[in-house]
């Protein structure tokens, strides 16, 4: 049914609807909308059977889902940001051992300095974990990508994490085709593990493997993930035929046909990009986006299709690699190998700053006239940064640089002046 | 597309009344997308939300820059904040006031803006007598729905509905109801006056 309806609120009720048998999770901004929604959906009896457990930390909510989901259960999380880190050695285990817990991460900064507004750090900081990652750009997808991610889950044994923007799709206020609970049991099987703690067929997991063997079991990993690339968009494509949209897959072309320019985005500001290419199409300029949905598996073969008949590809970030640059910018030049194509990096967003449509298209402009630079952060405020710089470069005891730059922008409770 | 920015201070309800707002618009049949503008909300401290409105998907994730409308839940805000920012010549405003923008210290500020396009309501005033607490969000949507053609006063009562529940439900509509009717009497004089 067609709803008006906060993003959260509808990750929640698609959530429920997927009969998760175990909930846990601890609240961190901006995924507390998601779990309180489900929290009530239990309490009321909505969501039958399922067990909702409250823990102290997130390090125990992943880890009371991995137990969970070792016993048989269907098993569904949430976090963001600092919740993510904290409970990042058992996002590994989960995704080594093979569980398929799905979870929602609703992407917020890193701190220092604390932050609780949306960027891809957290994200990026367990792209090597071996889940598998999924990118929704509106809050439609973002629901939608809930119901495929079980499927995928379960059919793989893999963790999955669906990536939604932090306030900008889960506090947004949105119209959300949700489902019925037909439709998603049609679509959905119950949950039937390749692996579970049963006893009356006694089993260990959890090995500690040796070098005799660990190649091969990360191997194994990676096939599962590789596996996952024809998995993605066959869901998605049956995804399609069963509810009549398109949601999910690997990735999204946008007016890429004839394009010199392409650009490359995860997640929600795809929107805002989308409209700027309009305008520039509408100016004869030959420009399109292309919207990566799974962002690990990595689908290379694909992105490399997509691109390769471009002059240039813009890779807009919402992250970056400290004392190096793009993030997804590196997977995107090396599934370019071996062509002529120039993949410049934005970085933009972080922290929250909002991304306007005007500051992309002065970049988006240059560009397409071959002069924009390799690595640009989106409205730098430059005097800024020499402020800060000035007075490194002329007292020692210069002070700690958030507290600087925040007194610097006029910003209050930056400490004493 | 029609893009309102609403303004006003943690605790008045901002961020409801742009899901509302939107709500009032979807039940009209047309897209809409509201969000906060995700600052420290803290009780009494500056807060603002947004609404757009389309008959297209909207698909920007920008803030709303350069508004159709300015809905001002708290006059206060009006020397304290760039209320204005962005604001078009053709801009609705409609500032919760019982008093004129004369008496805010606005009366130059008209010059720069349609006349007939700024108006005032006493929303706090209406939201105490009608249900008793000093929440003007659900009021002033009620004298949005008479400035602009943009949502439906009918609308704006069932979106008031789906949020609250009951008696606060049904006294809030009875408030936005007499906000829209005081509205669009303030617009007829206004068409009036430039007439004489």
């Amino acid at each position: 049914m067609l709803r008006q309806i906060e993003g959260s609120r509808a990750v929640a009720e698609t959530v429920a609807l997927c009969r998760p048998e175990v909930v846990c999770a601890y609240p961190i901004s901006p995924q507390t909308h998601i779990i309180e929604a489900i929290g009530v959906l239990v309490r009321t009896g909505d969501l039958s059977p399922c067990e909702f457990i409250n823990v102290e930390s997130e390090f125990a909510a992943m880890s009371v889902s991995i137990g969970a989901s070792a016993t048989g259960a269907r098993s569904y999380t949430a976090t963001a940001s600092q919740g993510l880190l904290f409970m990042i050695e058992a996002v590994y285990n989960a995704a080594g051992l093979g569980l398929p817990v799905v979870m929602t991460l609703a992407n917020r900064a890193i701190g220092a300095p604390i932050n609780i507004w949306n960027d891809h750090s957290d994200a990026m900081a367990v792209r090597d974990s071996g889940w598998i990652q999924l990118f929704a750009e509106t809050n439609q997808e973002a629901a939608d990508l809930h119901i495929q991610a079980f499927r995928l889950a379960e059919e793989l044994s893999l963790p999955v994490m669906v990536c939604m923007d932090g306030f900008i799709l889960t506090h947004a206020i949105e119209q959300v085709d949700l489902p019925t609970q037909a439709q998603v049991d049609a679509f959905l099987p119950p949950y039937e593990p390749r692996q579970v703690l049963d006893p009356e067929d006694p089993v260990s997991i959890g090995a500690m493997v040796g070098p005799e063997a660990f190649e091969e079991v990360r191997y194994l990993a990676h096939l599962r993930q590789i596996q996952a690339l024809e998995s993605i968009p066959a869901i998605a494509q049956d995804f399609s035929r069963q509810f009549g949209r398109e949601s999910g897959g690997l990735l999204h072309r946008y007016r890429c046909e004839d394009a010199e320019t392409i650009v490359v985005a995860l997640g929600s500001v795809l929107g805002t990009i989308k409209d700027v290419i309009d305008e520039l199409r509408d100016e004869g300029i030959r420009i399109g986006v292309v919207g990566i949905t799974s962002f690990r598996p990595f689908p290379g073969d694909a992105v490399r299709e997509a691109l390769q008949s471009a002059d240039r590809v813009i890779v807009v970030e919402k992250a970056f690699s400290v004392g190096f640059g793009g993030v997804l910018s590196t997977d995107v030049a090396m599934s370019l190998t071996g062509l002529t194509v120039g993949v410049s990096t934005i970085v933009a967003g972080l922290g929250g700053r909002p991304i306007t449509g005007a500051s992309l298209r002065v970049q988006f402009e240059a560009a397409s006239r071959g002069d924009m630079d390799q690595l640009v952060f989106l409205d730098l405020d430059h005097a800024l940064i020499e402020q800060e710089l000035a007075r490194r470069s002329t007292v020692r005891r210069s002070g700690p640089t958030a507290e600087n730059v925040l007194r610097d922008v006029g910003a209050v409770s930056s400490g004493p002046i | 597309m029609f893009q309102v920015r609403i303004h006003g201070r943690g605790g008045q309800g901002v961020v409801t009344a742009a899901e509302m707002l939107s709500v009032a618009a979807f039940l009209d049949g047309h897209r809409s997308q509201a969000f906060p503008s995700f600052g420290s909300e803290r009780t009494g401290a500056p807060v603002v939300s947004f609404c757009r409105i389309s008959d297209e998907e909207i698909r920007t994730r920008e803030p709303v820059l350069a508004p159709d409308a300015l809905i001002i839940q708290d006059s206060t805000l009006l020397h304290q904040v760039d209320l204005f920012s962005g604001l078009g010549p053709d801009a609705y405003v409609l500032v919760n006031t019982s008093r004129s923008f004369d008496d805010l210290g606005l009366g130059e500020f008209p010059k720069q803006f349609r006349h007939d396009r700024l108006l005032t309501v006493p929303a706090t005033e209406l939201a105490l007598a009608h249900t008793g607490r000093p929440v003007p969000n659900a009021v002033l949507l009620g004298g949005f729905a008479a400035i602009s053609d943009v949502v439906s006063i009918d609308a704006v009562a069932r979106a008031i509905e789906e949020r609250f529940r009951g008696p606060v439900a049904v006294a809030n509509i009875a408030a936005a109801a007499e906000a829209y009717r005081i509205v669009r009497e303030e617009e007829k004089e206004l068409a009036r006056a430039q007439a004489d």
